[in-house]
């Protein structure tokens, strides 16, 4: 699949902040934490920027973003749709939590529910972009179960990144939030090792032959494409990236993405306010440009049947 | 709930208005000539379809036919007459006005006429008017005239004429309905495109026909074949001739066949040394003799009720009822083909390492085709009457049959290839009958064929027409056009020694004989729809030199005037000092005429106009017209009326109504006389093109079951056909297995007759004039020996692609905007070489790089490419980048026109029969190229300048959006 | 799955095409690019159409691969359109319901007015069928030429996809794969029809007929593997080359 920027920014940047949203509604119903109104104007100023921000640049990713609405509609059947549907809907209970806590300074009892209210359906609307790309039969690489697990850990992961580099910022101290951070990315690569192991491992479901039917005569090779020319399907279907490549944008993903944040979070719990908001923050970053990589990937490589049409032997 | 809302939102619209009008017409996109139905809405064309009452394609078309639509609207279209300011091959031009244009054009050509009108040399392209155009030239008086046949495929149709007195090509087709065994060689698209792809459909769907295609590469046609013989190119002569070895030792022949229809019968004189040796014994009349087995005497051959034997060896003084004039030993020619096939050197075993086709394999072939000849016959209860008035209850049929084209012709064994396999055919009885190979009328015609051609010197003088028609066929040496000393009377020495049969001229010599004023220098090349500086040249850096070197004594061009008509902004049209833009195919009248190429099927004869069915948008002429008005200005006798002004005012469709080549017989045979009751024969009708119009701009007419089959020598047929007007009279039209106009040139080359080769020629007539097929490795591996050019090199049409005009169809060239050089795997691998890699190619004559695909249907020793893919930077209006000029390339600049010295003579690279060009014969070497090396293709040329005129190319292309209902966003959308 | 017509169409019009048969000439593919850029879906824009790098929408598309090796090897052409699944994944997502499959016929189509152009159908298209327009921002496909099997200002027997109607070899059927006794039905059982990537479980309309099992082989057409020898003959007189099979006394 061709990684096209604006899908790899929004599912990254609007995971980043659900995640945010995930960790604030926590934060608020399991551990007391107080509504300190800056922290809290930053805190959701974030999330719902990084939300509408990645939420924009795909609706301008459209061919008609004035019709974007008519996206709604079809929630009884389609993943994107239901994503839409939840999305919006998020911001309702995301928006009057952070009025409670940014206006009223309160994160308790309504607020806090709301607050969860809001994580709940940040952890539906995760799950329901996940799904997107879980439920293509047609990319192998993503219509298997891990794709979900992925995408919310990674949401969570980056959540909490943020969340710690918040906390420290503000001088809130809550240095849990450094462990959690640094646990939850870790666990996040797990999944994502998972994940990895499963596509690389996974016998090949479509061919060439099968997708011609003429396995019966025996290897199938693309002799000539219908075209010359380009055509849609290619440019965006049709990536290939090399596994030389593929393994060493592996190697940077996992540095950056995931290493190096875990060390840094981990380690910010044992320094001082200001300096850990210093090595949360190079965490934040290093986490964030891991996690494009990650999603780069994510596309590059999975391999679209249709690329089984032009060429490719097995997907 | 699960009620689908969609169905609620959209209202679909399922009969939307087509067009506000259909018009009918021909396809021009190739020279198959389908019917089409072009639907006009809003004065736009919104759809081309097949008609489905036409002949030829009954209602399919093409990829190239369904994209007429983007020919047409082409932004490479020329749009004014042109005069060049500018060097030539840079582009520069001026526009003028027709007026101008003509007036031009009639001095140089009046000059030309008044002097010596030799000094015109007039080639058209692979243009379906020759009719009208060669009439033009002997008017004019000028021999040098020809059109593509030369270059394309002149050997098919001389070897069929002078042997079967029609031909593959498009002259002839199997008999889709009927045959059980299909042998195809060498055929890509081929002129019948879409009823080779219809008859293909036929076999596939009755499942129990057999279709075998030899072809060194397994695409296309061969891909759907049962059995694909990916043989080795330029043998197939010796693979045919094995099964003729195979079918003889077992006896597997038509020996009732050949002595009815074939001149196997007739007696030979075996007399070495003598000035007769090899020709037909005859009386006093001139008829050919056969032995009679039962009265044992000597009879006419073309006698009925005779049994003449096929075999044996008479003293004629021993016979009775001889001629006082005959003496010596005489044979049966069928005698002289055993002795000649039967030997060893024709054993599968023998031949198999040289076809790269095994032995058991072609055993197993010539054992498939006794089977279904002879185990499967076909018996059609019609009862017929042949020549010699009998009657016959059934029509017995030997259902195989065979179809064979560019993959013979372009070689320079083709006229003796393309002959073995009519040997072949005659041998199975297998030609027109049912389940053969089937002429299409006007076919057959006598063989050897007629008319001769014009063009001796003594023939031409200043300001007069010659005395017959520039092109025709000779059958002996008497007939050649050579002057007294032996040297070509025409420009291009077609006709001559070096190319006797050379029955469509050879456009392919005409360019490099002006420019080495060899026989003769000319003065005006004035050519038609033929990209000569490009793909049509056989070594196009070589060509475009010649076209723009200058004679250093006179500062002028070495070719001094060049006139050309073009429709595009093609290759060609930077060379030239004169250009006349031409219409599109739906912009004009045409004729499809009996006279030129027909269209007929074998069930009948057809032809066919094409009407105007768009207004030109721009100032651009039919070329039709514009020859026929510099026809009158010229003063041509047959162009002007009593009055000297022009007999035929109202252009081309004027002269397809009132010309008439003979009393009674003009270009179209549909609706002729007054009333338009007669068809073939009969006075002009002024009404004749509505009526074409109303019929959908054809006519065709069904033959009666009775003359379908065995048409050369069934009566009724014969009879037909002569009051038609297509054979002088009704006579049995007896098919050459023997070639005696073959032994005539042999003879002559012997030192026989008052017609004699010059020394230099005669060992290459005396070799390659053999009145029996032949086999001869083709004249380039004398050049280039396997070791040094290990690879054959090729090219095919790709079907959705015609030649060069197809790359500025923006749908099309979407399909094949670049190629690639297509190799064996393993070969490939030798050569260090994968996909997509870059490589040069070289040969003797040139050197090219291309980008490599690696294949395993395609023969080990051979490497091809689409042909005409490749483009020159800045041509037919195509972005300087381009991928048909940046990665496409040609073949053509490692091809020769003139095979190197033998001997100190350089003779052209074609056939020695026929002058055919032998592009088929080409060897390379490829070596990889190295990885700092552009990934371009070489050669490139400078990039030429688009041409005034032009207009600008759309960078986004809606077509089609203005039929949607007005409002529509979509249609709003395209106005950019 | 509620986009789809709750009652599966019965009728299922689609097309049977014959690898067997298809010399991958085009012709469908280029006709159906003329008929449909002025139809239901016009245009089929093209950019760079004589530029650079072309690209144009085509609803149909002819491939071709190699299969096997050597001398049991094939060259296959390939022709692929939309194929009209009956449970259609580009239907299923479609957020906005513009993908839809018509109860009626079970013809798939895209309403140009209500699609979005988020191309995610495309991508759950496994076939490749799905063609987007990068100036109209919607996505196009293959109609089944709904505007030419219906249209009353045409004659009955044009009404069938152009497709179908212009490939000269006939390779290309159309009809109700939903009745099992319509000709494309019988044609898809003698021949072996089948599904392409069964896998995907898009149980797709059209079929594609399996090229037919070479004949190479000796007596695959009834024929022994060579002719017998009749030489050296018994009347084959020594020397000349007399052959008994020639001698029968034939009439002309
Ligand atoms: N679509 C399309 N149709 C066309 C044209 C076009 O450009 N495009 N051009 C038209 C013209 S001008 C012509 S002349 C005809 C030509 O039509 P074809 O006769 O089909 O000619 P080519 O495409 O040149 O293909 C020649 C074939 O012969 C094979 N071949 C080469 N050498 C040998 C050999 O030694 N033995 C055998 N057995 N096979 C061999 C090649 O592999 C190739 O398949 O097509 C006409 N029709
Ligand atoms: N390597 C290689 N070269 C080959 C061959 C091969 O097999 N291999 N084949 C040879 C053969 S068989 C042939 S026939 C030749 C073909 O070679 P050409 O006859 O040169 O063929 P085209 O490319 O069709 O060029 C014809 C010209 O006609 C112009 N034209 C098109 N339509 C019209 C019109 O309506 N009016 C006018 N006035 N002009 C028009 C085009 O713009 C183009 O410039 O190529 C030969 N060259
Ligand atoms: S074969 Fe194609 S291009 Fe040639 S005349 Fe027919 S439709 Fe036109
Ligand atoms: S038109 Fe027919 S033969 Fe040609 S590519 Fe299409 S299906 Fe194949
Ligand atoms: S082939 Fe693709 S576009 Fe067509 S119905 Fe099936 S899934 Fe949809
Ligand atoms: S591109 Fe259009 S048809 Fe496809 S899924 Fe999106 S809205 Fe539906
Ligand atoms: S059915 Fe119509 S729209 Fe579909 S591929 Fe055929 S011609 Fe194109
Ligand atoms: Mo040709």
């Amino acid at each position: 699949m061709n990684p096209a920027y604006s899908v790899i920014f929004f599912t990254t940047a609007s995971g980043a902040g659900y995640g945010l949203l995930i960790w604030l509604g926590v934060a608020a119903v399991f551990f007391d934490m107080p509504a300190h109104r800056w922290f809290g104007f930053a805190a959701f100023a974030v999330a719902l920027a990084l939300i509408t921000v990645g939420l924009l640049a795909s609706t301008l990713h459209l061919g008609h973003p004035e019709r974007a609405w008519r996206g709604l509609t079809q929630w009884r059947s389609s993943w994107l749709s239901r994503e839409g549907v939840v999305a919006v809907l998020t911001f309702i209970p995301a928006g009057l939590a952070a009025i409670g806590w940014v206006l009223l300074t309160r994160n308790g009892g309504v607020w806090a529910w709301l607050g969860a209210a809001a994580a709940i359906l940040a952890v539906v609307t995760v799950f329901c972009t996940a799904m997107i790309y879980q439920s293509l039969r047609a990319i192998p690489r993503w219509n298997t179960p891990w794709v979900a697990p992925v995408y919310l850990a990674f949401a969570l992961a980056s959540g909490a990144l943020l969340f710690h580099f918040g906390v420290r910022a503000f001088g809130l101290g809550l240095a849990w939030s450094g462990w959690a951070a640094a646990t939850l990315t870790a666990a996040a690569w797990a999944v994502k090792l998972i994940y990895w192991s499963r596509i690389d491992g996974a016998a090949a479901r479509s061919t060439a032959e099968s997708a011609t039917g003429l396995g019966h005569l025996g290897k199938v090779r693309l002799f000539e494409a219908p075209h010359t020319g380009d055509n849609y399907l290619m440019r965006e279907m049709g990536y290939k990236i090399a596994r030389k490549h593929a393994r060493r944008l592996r190697i940077i993903a996992l540095i950056l993405g995931g290493a190096l944040p875990v060390v840094l979070a981990a380690g910010a719990t044992q320094l001082p306010d200001l300096a850990a908001a210093f090595v949360a923050a190079i965490a934040v970053i290093s986490a964030g440009a891991g996690l494009l990589v990650e999603r780069w990937l994510f596309f590059a490589e999975a391999v679209h049947t249709i690329s089984l049409y032009y060429g490719t032997d097995a997907a | 709930m699960s009620q689908s809302t969609s169905l609620k939102t959209e209202n679909v619209d399922t009969s939307p208005p087509v067009s506000d009008e259909v018009k009918t017409t021909t396809c021009y996109m190739c020279a198959c000539r389908c019917g089409i139905n072009v639907h006009l809405r809003d004065g736009a064309i919104r759809y081309i379809e097949g008609n489905r009452n036409h002949p030829v394609n009954k209602g399919v078309l093409c990829a190239k036919g369904s994209a007429g639509i983007m020919q047409h609207y082409s932004p490479a279209r020329l749009s004014k007459p042109l005069k060049r300011v500018g060097p030539r091959g840079t582009n520069e031009f001026v526009e003028i006005e027709w007026d101008e244009a003509m007036a031009t054009a009639t001095e140089w050509l009046a000059d030309v006429r008044r002097s010596d009108p030799r000094k015109l040399a007039f080639f058209t392209g692979r243009d379906q008017s020759q009719g009208l155009t060669g009439f033009w030239a002997s008017q004019f008086g000028t021999p040098n005239y020809a059109a593509h046949g030369g270059f394309c495929s002149v050997n098919m149709a001389a070897a069929g004429l002078y042997t079967i007195g029609g031909s593959f090509w498009e002259f002839g087709e199997p008999d889709w309905d009927r045959t059980r065994y299909f042998l195809m060689f060498g055929v890509a698209e081929d002129h019948d495109s879409n009823p080779i792809k219809a008859g293909l459909g036929k076999l596939k769907a009755s499942g129990d026909a057999k279709f075998v295609s030899i072809n060194p590469v397994r695409t296309g046609y061969s891909a759907i074949a049962d059995e694909w013989l990916g043989i080795r190119p330029g043998t197939d002569g010796l693979f045919v001739l094995a099964l003729v070895y195979e079918l003889l030792h077992a006896g597997s022949v038509d020996l009732e066949y050949l002595v009815r229809y074939t001149n196997a019968p007739w007696l030979v004189h075996r007399a070495p040394g003598e000035p007769h040796n090899g020709l037909f014994v005859r009386d006093a009349d001139g008829n050919p003799l056969a032995f009679d087995q039962n009265t044992r005497k000597l009879v006419n051959a073309l006698a009925a009720d005779i049994a003449p034997a096929l075999q044996g060896s008479f003293d004629l003084t021993q016979l009775q009822g001889v001629d006082g004039h005959l003496s010596g030993t005489v044979v049966p020619s069928f005698q002289l083909l055993l002795d000649r096939y039967r030997d060893p050197q024709y054993a599968p075993d023998a031949v198999a390492e040289r076809t790269g086709i095994d032995a058991a394999t072609i055993r197993r072939i010539a054992a498939e085709l006794a089977h279904a000849a002879f185990e499967q016959t076909i018996e059609i209860d019609t009862p017929w009457t042949d020549w010699a008035g009998r009657r016959h209850d059934k029509m017995i049929g030997r259902p195989v049959s065979m179809h064979a084209m560019r993959g013979i012709s372009a070689h320079s064994n083709g006229f003796q290839t393309c002959r073995a396999i009519h040997m072949l055919q005659m041998l199975l009885g297998s030609i027109d009958c049912p389940g053969g190979f089937r002429y299409k009328p006007p076919f057959p015609r006598p063989a050897p064929p007629g008319p001769k051609p014009a063009g001796r010197s003594d023939q031409l003088a200043p300001n007069t027409p010659m005395p017959g028609p520039p092109l025709g066929f000779v059958s002996g040496p008497e007939d050649l056009l050579v002057e007294a000393d032996g040297s070509p009377s025409r420009i291009d020495k077609a006709f001559s020694w070096e190319y006797p049969l050379a029955a469509h001229g050879m456009m392919h010599l005409v360019i490099r004989n002006a420019w080495a004023r060899d026989p003769y220098p000319i003065d005006v090349l004035f050519m038609f729809m033929a990209n000569m500086s490009w793909n049509s040249a056989m070594n196009t850096t070589e060509t475009i030199e010649m076209l723009t070197d200058v004679d250093l004594d006179t500062g002028e061009y070495r070719i001094p005037k060049i006139i050309y008509s073009d429709a595009f902004s093609s290759e060609m049209v930077p060379y030239a000092d004169l250009i006349l833009p031409d219409t599109t195919y739906l912009e004009r009248w045409d004729c499809i005429s009996l006279l030129d190429r027909p269209i007929s099927s074998a069930d009948g004869p057809a032809d066919a106009i094409r009407q105007p069915v768009v207004a030109p948008d721009r100032d651009v002429r039919p070329f039709q017209d514009v020859l026929i008005d510099l026809g009158a200005r010229l003063g041509l006798p047959a162009f002007v009326d009593e009055a000297g002004g022009p007999r035929y005012a109202g252009g081309y469709a004027d002269y397809i109504v009132n010309h008439e080549r003979t009393p009674g017989v003009g270009p179209l045979a549909g609706w002729r006389g007054e009333d338009g009751a007669l068809h073939g024969r009969g006075a002009a009708n002024p009404n004749q093109l509505a009526r074409y119009v109303e019929n959908g701009c054809f006519w065709s007419e069904e033959l009666a079951p009775e003359q379908r089959y065995f048409k050369f020598a069934n009566q009724s047929y014969l009879q037909y056909s002569a009051d038609m007007g297509w054979i002088p009279e009704a006579k049995q039209i007896v098919l050459q297995l023997y070639s005696e106009p073959m032994q005539k040139f042999r003879l002559a080359a012997q030192g026989h007759g008052d017609h004699q080769p010059p020394d230099a020629h005669r060992v290459r007539i005396e070799t390659h004039f053999d009145p029996l097929p032949i086999w001869y490795p083709p004249f380039e591996e004398d050049f280039s020996d396997d070791d040094t050019y290990p690879l054959h090199a090729l090219t095919q049409r790709p079907m959705a692609m015609y030649q060069s005009w197809g790359s500025q169809n923006a749908w099309l060239r979407q399909i094949h905007g670049w190629n690639k050089l297509y190799v064996h795997v393993d070969t490939a691998r030798e050569a260090g070489l994968a996909d997509d890699d870059w490589a040069w190619v070289e040969s003797p004559y040139g050197r090219i790089k291309a980008q490599i695909k690696c294949m395993t249907g395609c023969n080990r020793n051979t490497v091809w490419t689409w042909n005409a893919i490749g483009k020159r930077r800045g041509s037919w209006n195509l972005d300087v980048n381009a991928p048909e000029a940046r990665r496409g390339f040609l073949l053509n600049h490692l091809i020769t026109d003139l095979l190197p010295p033998k001997n100190g003579h350089r003779y052209a690279n074609a056939d020695p029969v026929t002058g055919q060009a032998a592009w088929f014969d080409l060897k390379v070497r490829l070596i990889k190229a190295e990885p700092g090396e552009a990934s371009e293709s070489v050669p490139q040329f400078p990039v030429l300048e688009n041409l005034p005129g032009v207009e600008k190319r759309p960078a986004i292309l809606r077509y089609g959006a203005r039929f949607l209902p007005a409002g529509n966003w979509r249609r709003q959308r395209s106005s950019s | 799955m509620t986009s789809l017509p709750l009652n599966p169409p019965k009728k299922k019009l689609g097309l049977v095409i014959d690898l067997d048969t298809c010399v991958g000439c085009h012709a469908c593919a280029v006709n159906c690019k003329e008929w449909n850029t002025g139809g239901h879906s016009a245009p089929l824009t093209d950019l760079e159409p004589y530029g650079e790098s072309p690209l144009g929408v085509w609803f149909n598309r002819v491939h071709t691969f190699e299969a096997g090796d050597g001398a049991e090897g094939r060259t296959v052409h390939f022709p692929k359109s939309c194929l009209h699944c009956d449970e259609p994944a580009c239907v299923t997502v479609c957020p906005t319901g513009a993908s839809y499959k018509r109860e009626e016929d079970g013809i798939v189509l895209v309403n140009p007015d209500t699609c979005i152009g988020c191309k995610l159908c495309s991508w759950a298209c496994p076939y490749g069928a799905r063609e987007y327009d990068y100036i109209d921002g919607v996505m196009k496909k293959c109609t089944m030429c709904i505007d030419r099997i219906y249209n009353e200002n045409l004659e009955e027997q044009d009404r069938v996809p152009v497709c179908v109607s212009t490939c000269p070899a006939s390779a290309r059927h159309f009809g109700d794969l939903g009745d099992p006794n319509s000709e494309v039905s019988q044609l898809v059982r003698e021949r072996g029809g089948y599904d392409l990537m069964p896998e995907m479980g898009m149980q797709p309309v059209n079929k594609y007929l399996p090229p037919r099992p070479a004949k190479r082989g000796a007596g695959d057409t009834g024929a022994p593997a060579s002719l017998p020898d009749h030489e050296p003959g018994p009347v084959e007189a020594a020397g000349s080359g007399f052959l008994a099979w020639v001698d029968r006394t034939l009439s002309r």
